[in-house]
């Protein structure tokens, strides 16, 4: 049993999470309040909730440089279509999912009609998403923002959903704290429980004896697309409802980011190998790291450098466990 | 040869000596930087407190070093420990604010260039009890979001005056360069441009990517080479109004160069006549001012401006004026 909990590919990054917790909780001071506690927890959420659809693909062997500008891409769609129309934001909404899921199974399709690397095809997604988000952005509302739709029907309650907070012991929680616990227990049941898991590592570690034993390959990838779509899906709603309106030119980075989180939490670029649960420990790290840096008042021009050190460090513990827990 | 090691010790004293010598620049460099103690008035003996700054500055633009100057420049006289924090992207920059917020700063001051987004956290230091001031963007909503005062620009005057300027100056074909496509306040410049210039003849914009001058360059020479009826180059920001001069060089253009913002070389380039003139916001003002605005009013209750808005521009730099901020911007705090 306790051999089993070691070989585990979260083991590291858990290690990592706490000696980064335990760094910041001695050296800065607000890091030390439960609503600075809260503050980190939002942060880390709004990179987590991605980072377990990039880490499934990932070990199903594909990247999706797309993620970052399709949140983005998703929530300027919800956002103009309900404002230009003067419809329900629901409507937006549920639209907007159909798009995002769109994309995610061109991203899927083309990877696996063209035979093309996903880091290319991808990249392609990316680029042709940013150029589109501004450009068409500029076209319908002649701004680079979207309206503000506060004050139409169904936001309020769009907002509860996707982007309100609620109170423990006096601290305000943002509800995508829970969420993103929610897509990790999905994230991880469907890798440990189910079939659809055993294909995703099948076609991750290798995939032409996957197709031997009859693994639908192209189904199983391009479902792993749309997932990342799902969920870019979700955090544009959530910004959306969480600022009201949506900057055309935001996202573009991100997608680094998420996969920086699966790869801290112990996915192999390579694929077939890895855990929604250390994508979530991942992307705690970076949101510690990221707010802890400021907390403890660091010089603001370091603070691309810190983050850079503090990662590295991660990562490298990360390595050193997981080590030591083969060795045994 | 020397087989001696003393020998070959002295003999490489000797070259590094030589080399440290005739590697000495007899100009330019930090040994004709004059001093930059503007700050030199003393502290104020009022008990220290913590004021954070939050800015959506894109790391590595000289005009937020000139904010950073004025804001650290107030810190030093005021006994202000000034945090400092930015982000580009709306979200994170909320959640910088949020950090402040966490660790009970005395003030918050803060550039409200994505107003929506910053709404609600702008709410939560008020109900926190924390005081808020904003600065350099967001001239239009800060009145209705709870916060103190503002000492800025409004983007879309300051393009209006600069359009008019050109129009009087006999411009007929102007192009806008924004350095940052999809950048709201950077759009309103360009839009304010082409307002205040009106019938007088057109503008086109033109979009850059400010990460990488070489590209820069490069695409304003490919416009000025194509359209060689461009006349007046309008840039929005002095890095790229610098690279805009040596682009119409390259390109045998005659188009002059205009631009919003200045900086140490802008400054020295109007004065040899690289780049006409400049309208100025007044960076280091803003910084300063938010700074020590929330000093008086932590201290003793104060707002400046009596609740409206302290304008810090748009004023026009040309060579007229140049010479009395010059010496200010060798020193870097103009």
């Amino acid at each position: 049993m306790t051999h089993r909990l070691l070989a585990r590919p979260e083991l590291g990054s858990l290690v990592g999470a706490i000696a980064i917790f335990v760094f910041f909780l001695v050296i800065a001071d607000p890091f030390r309040q439960t609503s600075a506690m809260a503050t980190v927890l939002y942060v880390s959420s709004t990179i987590g909730i991605m980072a377990v659809p990039v880490a499934l693909l990932m070990i199903g062997g594909e990247f999706d440089l797309s993620a970052g500008v399709n949140v983005t891409a998703s929530s300027l769609f919800a956002a103009m279509l309900s404002y230009q129309l003067s419809l329900n934001v629901w409507v937006g909404v549920l639209v907007s999912l159909v798009f995002a899921l769109g994309i995610g199974f061109l991203n899927g399709f083309l990877v696996m009609t063209t035979k093309i690397p996903s880091f290319l095809v991808t990249l392609g997604t990316f680029l042709m998403l940013q150029g589109a988000n501004i450009a068409i952005t500029k076209q319908v509302s002649g701004q680079v923002a979207t309206d503000n739709i506060s004050d139409m029907d169904g936001f309020s309650s769009a907002r509860r959903v996707f982007a309100s907070s609620f109170e423990v012991g006096g601290v305000s929680i943002r509800v995508t704290v829970l969420w993103w616990l929610l897509f990790v227990v999905i994230g991880t049941w469907i890798l440990l429980r189910t079939r659809f898991g055993n294909w995703i590592f099948a076609v991750g570690g290798n995939v032409d004896s996957a197709r031997a034993v009859g693994v639908p390959v192209r189904q199983t990838k391009i479902a792993l697309f749309m997932g990342v779509g799902l969920c870019a899906w979700f955090m544009g709603m959530h910004r959306l409802f969480a600022f009201n309106t949506v900057q055309s030119g935001e996202g573009v980075g991100n997608e680094f980011i998420y996969i920086i989180a699966a790869v801290i939490g112990g996915c192999l670029l390579t694929g077939g190998y890895g855990s929604a649960i250390g994508a979530a420990f991942g992307a705690l790290i970076f949101g510690m790291t990221n707010q802890g840096i400021v907390y403890a008042g660091w010089e603001a021009d370091w603070f691309k450098f810190f983050l850079g050190i503090m990662l590295l460090f991660a990562t490298v513990l990360n390595m050193w466990v997981r080590r030591l827990a083969v060795r045994r | 040869m020397a087989r001696n090691p003393r020998t070959v010790a002295l003999l490489a004293l000797l070259t590094a000596v030589t080399l440290g010598v005739a590697a000495c620049s007899s100009e330019g460099g930090k040994q004709e930087e004059e001093s930059t103690n503007s700050g030199n008035a003393g502290v104020a003996d009022t008990p220290r407190l913590t004021i954070a700054m939050v800015t959506h500055e894109v790391p590595g633009d000289t005009f937020w070093d000139l904010i950073r100057k004025g804001a650290e420049a107030a810190a030093a006289k005021d006994n202000v420990e000034l945090k400092y924090s930015n982000n580009a992207e709306a979200p994170e920059q909320a959640n910088l604010v949020q950090n402040a917020i966490d660790s009970k700063v005395d003030g918050i001051a803060v550039t409200l260039a994505k107003p929506d987004a910053m709404k609600d956290v702008v709410a939560k230091a008020t109900a926190a009890k924390i005081p808020v001031v904003a600065f350099n963007a967001g001239v239009d909503n800060w009145k209705s979001m709870g916060v103190l005062q503002f000492f800025g620009q409004a983007e879309s005057v300051a393009g209006e005056a600069v359009g008019q300027r050109l129009a009087q100056e006999g411009a007929k074909k102007v192009l806008c360069v924004i350095q940052e496509q999809g950048h709201v306040a950077l759009e309103a410049r360009c839009a304010g441009v082409k307002k205040g210039f009106g019938s007088a003849g057109t503008v086109e914009n033109l979009n850059v990517n400010s990460k990488d001058m070489p590209s820069v360059k490069s695409t304003i020479t490919a416009k000025l080479q194509q359209d060689k009826s461009v006349d007046h180059v309008v840039a929005l920001g002095a890095p790229i109004a610098l690279t805009a001069v040596d682009a119409g060089k390259d390109a045998g253009s005659a188009a002059k160069v205009v631009t919003f913002d200045t900086n140490k070389e802008l400054v020295n380039s109007i004065k040899s006549d690289g780049v006409k003139w400049a309208v100025d916001q007044q960076p280091y003002l803003q910084g300063y001012l938010a700074i020590d605005s929330l000093w008086l009013y932590l201290t003793n209750g104060n707002t400046i401006g009596g609740g409206q808005t302290v304008y810090t521009g748009p004023s026009f730099v040309d060579k007229s004026n140049i010479d009395a901020i010059a010496e200010y911007a060798n020193r870097g705090t103009r």
